[in-house]
């Protein structure tokens, strides 16, 4: 189980990386933590990896009034252990200290995590039910793409050959904000079996519920609000926005979502 | 871990102290030596082409153009014979594995080609090149359609795909008359793979001057694996050593002997390089030998007062495709006819077993073995009487087991149960787990989760001998287990053991053993094992038996040693050898006093103060050692588990675990205690998480640990244990072997546990690992729980 030879490439700048990156055949490494496991199992057969450690433009971190902007390097654990600000003031350490397990977290990244799109991945339902941006650097200049039209279906973004993602801005939420995140996971340390989050933000008009680990994209629910007012159940809205699916393939994806809302509606649903 | 740990011991060294391990120093600082580490000049790696079909021909093979002399096929193992183990049993079909496939392949993952390269990634790129043409055939994938008669067959000249069917029948229909209850269950256990930390790995390294062939191996068996490479290779004994340096973890795994072993064998003999393989996550978990799978359908018979009548069974194990060495597809089924009375007393028991070949890797004796698939049937399909006839768990376990003054007991399959109250094991951990108190929490409980409680009672039969694997009749029978003892001209003691130590604390606990027989310091006390150049012939590690076996051998010796000593001392004390005792580093005659030290530096370096009637021999005796009869020491407990079933998602939370143990005399309760736990892990494991599926074309469908899942600290419940000590009559110092013990005990305790919290839906589950989706599925099918 070890990978296919490759040209372990460390680009000055991002726009050498760009441009290497652009020549194709490369992949592009950052905390490794799903890459990793491709390359020894020979599933991922880049000629090129291009490691993204040496790009300090990646890691920048900034915070205005409305939003903070994270760079796609920060690390799971540095955005747990409260290292960076967190514009929801704290919705984010949270479902940061339930990645994985410690050692993913301490080098798998933000950026890295939406890129590789796993559909049970934490981030990629977090990151849709709070509408952040993802930006891209690629050789025709930069792009913003809103999270839900970054990520197109199971490990599959809109990132064109060339092109990288260098940060992700999440908004700060307003006065009254509420959220909930659930998901299932047997074992610590497992991708989730079923996953769900809440948010409900008055001042800025979200009302929006999210299901992950559904082996596709996040399904964001059209009828957020009238599940959330209790108008329209759980099950039959999950059910019908996914008519294909048997209804015990769904049973824990409903469960997640009722205990998301709760959660959202409890005290601890607060920001 | 909290509560009742052990039974505390007397401190110091001897016998019954809570030592802490010797070796955990060298393992815990990362100074232990594994196969891993050792790199040899002009070594080469090994990779092997596996096979991507369970059930093929092959119609063609053809190497990569640029790899001459690197790539290795059936074709160039010249001279080499496939590995085989058949039992002496009746009816018994045997087949043979062939070192790389040449004809046929029958499951995913057997070896095809050899690829030699200077690192493990360019022997992976080799292999990537061998072509295979197969023409595939369908598969046996389960183990219920096995024997259809419309089932492709494994093995062409067999007719069916048996290893071996049994049936025994002791008074079944008299027994049955009258029963007042009779219950009816289908059980079954998944197919796992054993997961050691350290896979199986081995340097081979031909020496040209000597002409011996070195194994270096992740063995537990040293001895036993060069018995078997010698008939493959066709080799004498006398030209193999093989050394099994630090092994991380076994379970049985590593107790057979592999292809890759014999290839690697013979390839470093004909290139004269050393050559190493070491199996990696996803070859282990789908090529390596597998475990546990078994089906059954049991039927109990109980009087209206709770008194069992008989039972009935029918099992059949999934041995997968070839008959691995030494221990044979035929023991697990054997095994299953054999123990599932346990420790109930019956009238009547009837039970036919089969143990059928399937595209599968070969079935290995996990720790626990069959006892832990046959507990959970047993004991589930207990609680399944009690409901019936609407009795508590612990009532008619009280109703069936076998009482203390009953002992010596021999049930109904004439097992000889040495000695133990399993009734009192029972009592205490009914006590311990607070069942009373839980029923009175089961009465106000609502909402949307369910606790209960489930008990488990059986036994281990640990360190059986020559009658029962005769009776067998595989490959491997053990006689004698043997021990030197030798004392070192500076005083200091080194036992010789041909058993291996991979986590089961020999180092310690051995020696502790010495250290009671001979007074010499720990630290002076040297355990050698892992080399069949040092040590005495053994079969090694495996079922329960070192504490027993080899701890009764190293007694053996040091006792013959001590003659020896006290031989030489009473000359130096100028008294009578039968008046010298040995206590704390000295012997003695009454106040005189001289060192052991002295006794062995006046043999070795001073003899000229030694009159000429000294013994000879010396100070190095073997000694062999049987138990005073080899039915085996029968260990014991009562696992009792508390559980938390979300109805919504299925989930399984263990809130609460005791085990009441019985290892009799623990020569270390630090080590039982470590032993029963980690087991205890591992039956947690197959209880709730472990499980190798296959699809119907026989593909493993969990290739790496994620989708194959492990227990992990996170899912470990506190466990309590609680010791009971009651002494063998067969054994050396009244100790039982108890490494297994705790991984048989969880599936049915937890089973019985989730069936008690899911008994006001009518639901009950029956199949291990007890996943969310089986949960939901025994409560929809009950109709119930929503």
């Amino acid at each position: 189980m070890k990978p296919v030879a490759f040209d372990h490439q460390f680009p000055a700048s991002l726009s050498d990386a760009i441009e290497s990156f652009g020549e194709g055949g490369a992949s592009l490494m950052a905390g490794n933590q799903s890459l990793g496991p491709m390359l020894n199992l020979r599933l991922a057969r880049p000629e090129k990896l291009i490691d993204l450690a040496s790009l300090s433009d990646l890691r920048a971190v900034e915070e205005t009034g409305t939003l903070v902007r994270l760079g796609a390097r920060i690390t799971h654990a540095e955005i747990e252990d409260g290292e960076v600000p967190d514009p929801t003031g704290g919705w984010l350490r949270e479902a940061a200290g339930h990645i994985a397990y410690r050692a993913v977290r301490n080098r798998g990244t933000i950026g890295g995590s939406l890129c590789h799109a796993d559909p049970a991945a934490d981030w990629v339902i977090v990151m849709t039910t709070l509408g952040a941006t993802t930006i891209l650097q690629g050789p025709s200049g930069e792009r913003r793409v809103p999270i839900e039209d970054f990520i197109i279906g199971p490990y599959l973004t809109v990132l064109e050959v060339g092109e990288i993602l260098t940060a992700v801005e999440i908004a700060k939420p307003g006065a009254g904000a509420r959220w909930g995140y659930w998901k299932y996971v047997r074992q610590v340390g497992d991708f989730a079996k079923a996953s769900a989050a809440v948010h409900i933000d008055p001042a800025r008009g979200v009302k929006r519920c999210v299901v992950g680990a559904l082996g596709r994209q996040p399904l964001v629910l059209a009828e957020s609000e009238a599940v959330l007012d209790g108008s329209m159940s759980v099950a039959e809205t999950i059910k019908g926005a996914l008519p294909d699916r048997s209804g015990t393939s769904l049973a824990q994806h409903v469960v997640a979502l009722e205990r998301a809302i709760a959660q959202a509606m409890s005290d601890g649903g607060a920001s | 871990m909290d509560g009742d740990i052990g039974g505390g011991g007397p401190e110091g060294f001897g016998i019954g102290a809570r030592a802490t391990r010797r070796e955990d120093h060298r393992l815990l600082h990362g100074k232990g030596r594994f196969v891993g580490d050792i790199k040899l000049h002009g070594m080469l790696e090994m990779a092997f082409l596996r096979s991507p079909l369970a059930h093929g021909r092959i119609s063609g093979i053809s190497k990569p153009d640029n790899a001459r002399g690197l790539v290795f096929t059936a074709a160039d193992l010249t001279g080499v014979k496939g590995i085989r183990a058949d039992s002496a049993l009746p009816g018994f079909k045997s087949s043979t594995q062939p070192i790389l496939a040449d004809t046929k392949v029958r499951h995913v993952g057997e070896p095809i080609a050899a690829c030699l390269a200077e690192s493990r990634a360019k022997a992976e790129d080799l292999a990537e090149e061998v072509r295979v043409d197969f023409e595939e055939i369908a598969a046996v994938h389960d183990l219920r359609k096995a024997r259809d008669s419309s089932a492709p067959l494994l093995h062409d000249d067999w007719g069916e795909n048996v290893f071996l069917e049994s049936a025994v029948d002791t008074e079944f229909e008299t027994a049955i008359q009258g029963a007042a209850s009779v219950v009816t269950r289908q059980y079954q256990t998944a197919r796992q793979c054993m997961a050691p930390i350290e896979g199986r790995g081995l340097v081979a390294v031909w020496d040209r001057t000597l002409e011996v062939l070195t194994l270096h191996s992740a063995t537990q068996m040293p001895h036993i694996v060069r018995t078997g490479l010698a008939g493959c290779l066709g080799l004498d004994h006398g030209q193999i050593r093989v050394i099994a340096p630090d092994v991380g973890g076994g379970f049985g795994y590593k107790g057979i002997l592999l292809a890759e072993e014999v290839c690697a064998g013979f390839l470093a003999m004909t290139l004269d390089r050393p050559i190493r393989w070491l199996e990696d996550r996803r070859e282990h978990l789908t090529g390596g030998a597998n475990c546990r799978e078994h089906y059954y359908e049991v039927t109990g018979y109980a009087a209206a007062d709770g008194e069992l009548l008989a039972v009935d069974c029918s099992a059949i194990v999934d041995a997968g495709a070839y008959s691995a060495y030494p221990f044979s597809a035929c023991l697990e089924s054997a095994q299953v006819a054999s123990i599932l009375p346990g420790p109930y007393k019956m009238r009547g028991y009837r039970c036919k077993t089969w143990s059928v070949a399937t595209n599968k890797p070969p079935i290995l004796p996990f720790r626990g073995v069959a006892r832990t698939g046959v507990c959970f049937a047993m004991e589930s399909m207990m609680d399944a009487l009690a409901r019936d006839l609407g009795m508590t768990p612990e009532a008619i376990r009280e109703r069936n087991l076998v009482e203390a003054a009953e002992m010596p007991f021999t049930n109904i399959t004439n097992k000889y149960f040495d000695s133990g109250d399993y009734q009192e094991a029972l009592a205490r951990a009914v006590e311990a787990i607070d069942i009373k108190g839980i029923r009175a929490e089961q009465k106000t409980q609502g909402g949307r989760s369910r606790i209960g409680v489930g008990l488990s009672v059986f036994c281990e039969q640990g360190a059986h001998g020559t009658s029962v694997y005769h009776g067998w009749g595989i490959p491997m029978v053990p006689g004698f287990e043997q021990a030197t003892a030798r004392l070192t001209p500076d005083g200091g003691l080194e036992l010789r053991v041909g058993v291996h130590s991979h986590g089961q604390g020999l180092e310690t606990s051995l020696a502790q053993i010495a250290h009671d027989r001979l007074g010499i310091a720990p630290d002076k006390i040297k355990v050698v094992h892992g080399d069949t150049a040092y040590t005495p012939y053994s079969t090694g590690t495996w079922g329960s038996r070192c504490i027993v076996m080899a701890g009764g051998a190293v007694a053996a010796a040091c006792d013959a040693l001590a003659e020896r000593i006290k031989g030489i001392a009473g000359h130096l004390l100028q008294g009578e050898a039968d008046a010298v005792t040995l206590s704390g580093g000295q012997a003695m005659i009454g106040s005189a006093a001289v060192s052991v030290e002295e006794v062995g530096r006046t043999w070795y370096l001073k003899p000229q103060l030694l009159p000429e009637t000294v013994d000879p021999r010396g100070l190095e005796a073997t000694e062999g050692y049987k138990t005073t009869q080899d039915t085996g020491t029968f260990s014991y407990a009562c696992h009792a588990v508390k559980v938390r079933v979300d109805l919504d998602l299925g989930h399984v939370e263990l809130l609460d675990y005791v085990i009441v143990e019985d290892a009799g005399t623990m020569i270390n309760p630090a080590i039982v205690d470590g032993q029963v736990l980690g087991g205890a892990v591992q039956g947690i494991g197959t209880a709730l998480h472990e499980e190798m599926p296959f699809d119907a074309s026989g593909q493993p469908l969990a290739s790496t640990l994620a989708d194959y899942h492990l227990p992990v600290a996170s899912d470990m419940p506190p466990i309590r244990l609680i010791h009971m000590e009651t002494p063998s009559p067969l054994s050396r110092f009244g100790q039982k072997g108890i490494g297994e013990s705790g991984a048989i005990g969880p599936p049915a305790a937890i089973a019985n546990a989730v069936n008690d919290a899911l008994a006001e839906f009518g639901a009950e589950i029956t199949q291990v690992p007890m996943t969310p989706e089986r949960v939901l599925a025994a409560l929809s099918n009950a109709g119930g729980g929503s």
